[in-house]
């Protein structure tokens, strides 16, 4: 009986390592594309072990390109030309490159990988993001599912970054994830707090980084993050500001909305706010504080699915039938989006109903 | 041993027993992948080059080993095991070769190890008792006939897709399911030219 035993645990076993000996020996040939050359701006030059994804690839040379989905290739976020050495274009790719930047040689930096040589063009400024290392100096419950973190950093000690922009932050490997993950999250602080910035995160069953952030993250613990990224800021026009943001939306609003405060913003404004019932509803005493602080400017929350004992007398539906009740005429004024790509969408079909062009729409999409 | 000669049983392994058509065995990546004729091609001939090189090595480790160690009852692991040694392979060949073919079949290519047609092929060899060049053709002969079937798939979709209206409810996989019964029904003509179990 023990012999037989033995016998099969030794056959087995003898046939795994002969094919994991295989796959070794195929690893180290057919897998190794040996080190490649990476031309950034005809400038600067880098070498890096081939066969990685090209984000990835930079940014352990320190160079971040803007990533919301960490490398899954669902926000299409990462794009830089690659002029050339990045091989034809793939299927992952296809869905977030119009025909023009296809054709300039526009590519997903994490679905392509490092082969060969390749000459890359890369924006100047996103050599400004930096990594910066801190920590959490408070975390508070905003709603039932919506926390709020603070982050005080330490090295280097002040982020530079426009209203509305987002980082990245770094999830450690933990039960969810064997290797360190990253995920974009807008900063909800006045850009003039250069040593600390809020963060709005809202639990995602099963999400990686917020699971994290909800239930391991704790005041006082050490996190890494890199920015600030992202083009979604306030316009330098006098145009009559529209804001529409949902759940964990908020926080690049309330941003622009706090530095209009602080900067004494005569423009007229309104940020419409969409939430399910009273729980789901934050920081109405800082938007309301904010109404007496910005002569222009205008709160409204809506409820779509108010409950009874929320005694709620306010706006209630859908937030793009509020947006329609509100705003009779679109026309010559601004809008600015953040939520989910749904709510996006229906909002953007609203405003161009009521005659604002597309052009003057902007928007965050959490993807 | 069954009397019958190894390029015969190539040959039913195409036609008479296609393993897809017959005996309906890797469906999924065979409904899914098969809307693009490049990609099934892709697909069909990593599956060829799986199932040839695992019928051939199941074949040496089942009669050279298990049944000496009489460790028979151990294959479907040890059947198994070296399948997915073969995938992860193959998708180094593809990734070095096609990084195009490697992204659009995706998570299909670490899937072969589970297409369960592949485990099919080394279970009949075994219980068909097939010598080892007979398991060779039935493996390569499996492999082509799978690829066939999935190309003339890919073909009539493409064809369906640019020419004609498919009722709402019977779009994807639905009309493809409708294909492959009657493709298996063409088959079926292919019967009596030779006959394996």
């Amino acid at each position: 009986m023990l012999v037989s035993f033995i016998i099969a645990v030794a056959a087995v076993g003898a046939i795994n390592t002969l094919l994991a000996i295989l796959i070794m020996l195929a690893d180290a040939t057919i897998g190794n594309y040996g080190d490649c050359k990476l031309t950034i701006n005809d400038a600067k030059e880098l070498t890096v072990k081939g066969g990685k994804p090209l984000l990835s690839a930079l940014k352990d040379e320190q160079i971040f390109i803007p990533s919301a989905c960490g490398g899954r290739g669902s926000c299409g976020l990462c794009k830089l030309v690659i002029e050339d050495g990045g091989g034809d274009l793939l299927p992952t790719e296809l869905p977030w490159l119009d025909a023009d930047e296809q054709k300039s040689g526009v590519r997903l930096s994490c679905q392509v990988k490092v082969k060969r040589d390749m000459r890359l063009r890369i924006p100047e400024e996103l050599f400004s993001v930096k990594q910066f290392s801190a920590t959490v100096s408070a975390i508070n419950d905003l709603t039932h599912d919506i926390k709020e973190v603070k982050i005080k950093l330490s090295e280097p000690a002040a982020i530079e970054f426009t209203a509305g922009q987002f980082i990245q932050l770094e999830v450690p490997p933990y039960e969810l994830t064997d290797e360190p993950v990253y995920r974009a999250y807008s900063i909800a602080s006045d850009p003039v707090k250069q040593d600390e910035i809020e963060l709005e995160i809202r639990y995602v069953p099963n999400g990686i980084c917020t699971t994290y952030v909800h239930k391991h993250l704790k005041e006082g613990d050490e996190v890494t993050f890199n920015g600030p990224y992202g083009d979604f800021h306030l316009q330098p026009t006098e145009a009559e500001i529209i804001c529409i943001a949902g759940g964990s939306g908020m926080a690049p609003i309330k941003s622009i909305l706090e530095e209009m405060a602080r900067t004494g913003s005569k423009r007229k404004a309104v940020y419409f706010f969409g939430a399910r019932s009273k729980r789901d509803l934050f920081l109405v005493e800082r938007m309301q504080a904010l109404e007496k602080e910005l002569p222009q400017f205008k709160f409204i929350p809506a409820l779509s699915e108010p409950q009874p004992e929320d005694n709620w007398d306010g706006e209630t539906g859908l937030i793009t039938e509020v947006v329609a009740k509100h705003v009779p005429d679109a026309s010559g004024k601004e809008a600015y989006l953040c939520g989910s790509p749904l709510m996006i969408d229906a909002c953007v079909k609203v405003l161009q109903e009521k005659g604002m062009s597309e052009d003057n729409i902007y928007y965050d999409k959490f993807a | 041993m069954p009397e019958i000669s190894a390029f015969a049983v190539l040959f039913a392994a195409v036609f008479t027993n296609n393993i897809l058509l017959t005996n309906y065995l890797g469906m999924c990546s065979f409904l899914v992948v098969s809307r693009e004729v490049k990609t099934s091609a892709g697909l069909g001939g990593a599956v060829i080059f799986v199932m040839t090189a695992t019928s051939a090595i199941n074949w040496i480790v089942y009669y050279k080993l298990l049944i000496p160690l009489q460790l028979e009852y151990l294959r479907f692991i040890v059947f198994i095991v070296v399948i997915a040694a073969f995938v992860q392979l193959v998708e180094m060949i593809i990734e070095r070769v096609s990084e195009t073919l490697y992204a659009a079949l995706g998570i299909f290519l670490p899937l072969i190890t589970v297409n369960c047609a592949i485990l099919g092929i080394s279970l009949f060899m075994v219980i068909r008792e097939y010598s080892f060049l007979q398991s060779l053709g039935f493996g390569l002969g499996g492999g082509i006939g799978w690829a066939l079937a999935i190309l003339a798939m890919a073909g009539i979709r493409q064809r369906l897709a640019s020419r004609s209206r498919i009722p709402r409810g019977l779009e994807g996989a639905g009309i493809t399911l409708i294909i492959a019964g009657t493709m298996a029904l063409a088959f079926m003509g292919f019967n009596g030219m030779v006959n394996l179990q």
